[in-house]
């Protein structure tokens, strides 16, 4: 790539920020210390508990507002649950929650077909726009596919026979 | 109402989901307008963010029409257009006080380490997104500022994220008069960061990618010297040799967990999600900066532990900084900068896609097909 020289100045804008005034800069900046007095400031009042949530053992509550989004449930939700029996700093917490999500993909599957909804993969996965865009590479990756397939069923039958 | 919905690693559609409601008595409900599709939302589309829950709607990145405003709402008003910070701030907390919007401690049950954040798994609050027709948004008076007079709302829309987020990632770096900063990513992140570097004096910019259109892009965007790092054969002894051997200044790593460009961070952190994601452009980030220098860090990364080289920030005595963009801190700010045609964000939007074609949105956007270096989803009510 040809790379040409800058002259600052030249930049529109250049240096309408600079101050030093901002030394120490964000994220410090504006300390309070108000955290020496811990959690007590005036709370947000708080949004009515309506769905189960799970709450990081680091705090002592659920905060003033939250998210009512796809409650735990399932295989899954038992793991999240176990999860937040442990702290965000703990492998405890972390390695439950990616296997409840891969469960989680799972029970998307099989809830999609109890409700008569057969997913396109093809679509979900945004397939069309590779076959628009980058038709060489999906074409290329679905034979790579194929071939693999193909091998593996002669080398399993080879072996029977 | 229509939604994105996510179903899996690399699966998510447009589905039919109620209509959010008011929960809370700070809350308003937004009709949306515009939403884009982020670099951190590649990281819950590739599966890769703990308790990313499947029928969870993403987007962080919107605007909208006020519909409904609960009963302690005094600043918003119905009809109100308005751009919604990503972070989800109570404005109250101690936090919030010291305007870390980005920490606020009153908007995510799920984790202490991180604030509420819109659509953006239950580590981040477990909210569904703004990638839908309708959103529920807390704390209305907080967040959400009205979209000025003659503003365009492809404007407004990346002062949700992108512009305060590239303008902090500079401010961060502490740069002094005369800096050389080095930028790893061409993203619609990294582009922003390499252009405010030089509004706090820089005396040189260099971006690292390798997506050679995002290189040629950002080189007349920002504008500043742009190279690939297949082509180079170390990227660290690159930047040593430019800067006349001893390092650049400031380094600025707006990559995060999706990293490329070393086979056993890529390995462990994004096929085997052993890590907090692949740390390759924070590596060459430290690596790469003078000693003494400063790393500002707003790559994202999971929560996890994550292999950097922590032995140099210690030998070199480095600065870490880092945080998620505390967007309303900067809005007046960024605001004025828009206006006044210093910044121009709405060229970095390069497809406007409608909210049906979700999935080939996020196609597009996470290969990088078709050029694209900013995806803007456009729900039906918008198009007429
Ligand atoms: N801290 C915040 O508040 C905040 C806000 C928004 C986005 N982000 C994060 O910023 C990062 C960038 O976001 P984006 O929207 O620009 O994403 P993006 O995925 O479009 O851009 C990332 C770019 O990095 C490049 N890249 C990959 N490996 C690299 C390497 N080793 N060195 C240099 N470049 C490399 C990719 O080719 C790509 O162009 C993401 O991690 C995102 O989560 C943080
Ligand atoms: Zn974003
Ligand atoms: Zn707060």
């Amino acid at each position: 790539m040809e790379q040409t020289a800058i002259d600052p100045s030249q930049v529109k804008g250049w240096g309408i920020d600079a101050d030093v005034r901002n030394d120490p800069t964000y994220p410090i900046k504006r300390r309070n210390n108000g955290e020496h007095a811990g959690y007590s400031w005036v709370r947000p009042s708080q949004q009515p508990i309506s769905v189960e949530i799970l709450h990081s053992n680091e705090r002592p509550n659920v905060s003033a507002t939250f998210g009512t989004s796809t409650p735990p449930a399932g295989l899954s939700g038992v793991f999240r649950r176990i999860a937040f029996r442990y702290s965000e700093s703990s492998y405890g917490h972390w390695l439950p929650l990616m296997l409840a999500d891969r469960i989680g993909v799972m029970e998307g599957v099989l809830g999609d077909l109890v409700r008569g909804h057969v997913p396109n993969f093809f679509g979900e996965l945004g397939w069309k726009a590779e076959w628009q865009h980058n038709r060489k590479s999906l074409m290329g990756r679905i034979l790579f596919g194929a071939l693999m397939i193909a091998a593996l069923t002669g080398y399993f039958r080879g072996r029977r026979e | 109402m229509l939604a994105m919905n996510y179903r899996g690693p690399l699966r998510v559609r447009i589905d039919d989901k109620p209509m959010p409601e008011i929960l809370h008595p700070q809350d308003a409900i937004v009709r949306v307008t515009r939403s884009c599709i982020c670099g951190s939302d590649l990281h819950l589309y590739n599966g890769s963010v703990p308790d990313t829950r499947v029928g969870m709607t993403f987007g962080h990145e919107f605007t909208g029409f006020v519909e409904q405003v609960g009963e302690e709402v005094q600043k918003l008003r119905v009809g109100d257009h308005v751009l919604v910070p990503f972070n989800i701030a109570c404005g109250k907390c101690v936090f919030c006080e010291q305007e870390l919007y980005g920490n606020c401690h009153e908007s995510n049950p799920e984790a202490t380490a991180v604030g509420g954040i819109f659509g953006y798994s239950h580590t981040a609050g477990g909210y569904d997104g703004g990638q839908a027709e309708y959103v529920r948004v807390p704390y209305a008076d907080v967040g959400p500022t009205v979209i000025p007079q003659g503003m365009d709302p492809d404007d407004a829309v990346l002062l949700t994220d992108v512009v305060p987020t590239g303008y902090q990632a500079a401010e961060m770096g502490g740069i002094q008069p005369g800096d050389t900063v080095v930028v790893f990513g061409a993203g619609p992140v990294g582009i922003m960061a390499a252009r405010c570097a030089w509004l706090f004096g820089a005396g040189r910019v260099i971006v690292i990618d390798h997506v050679d259109y995002r290189l040629e892009f950002v080189k007349n965007y920002a504008p500043c010297e742009a190279y690939n790092f297949r082509s180079l054969e170390d990227p660290v002894v690159f930047i040593k040799r430019t800067t006349g051997w001893l390092g650049a200044d400031v380094c600025i790593d707006a990559v995060g967990a999706e990293a490329a460009g070393s086979a056993m961070q890529t390995l462990l952190g994004r096929k085997l999600l052993m890590q907090g994601g692949s740390a390759t452009a924070l590596h060459w980030a430290i690596n790469s900066v003078k000693k003494g220098g400063i790393v500002s860090i707003v790559g994202v990364y999971g929560p996890i532990d994550t292999l950097v080289p922590i032995g140099n920030v210690v030998n070199k005595g480095l600065t870490l900084r880092a945080n998620q963009a505390s967007v309303k801190r900067l809005l007046p700010r960024l605001i004025q900068h828009v206006q006044n045609g210093v910044l121009n964000p709405k060229a970095l939007i390069t497809h406007r896609v409608p909210l049906e074609y979700v999935s080939d949105a996020y196609r597009i956007f996470s290969a990088k097909l078709d050029g694209c270096i900013k995806p803007v989803l456009l729900p039906p009510s918008a198009r007429s």
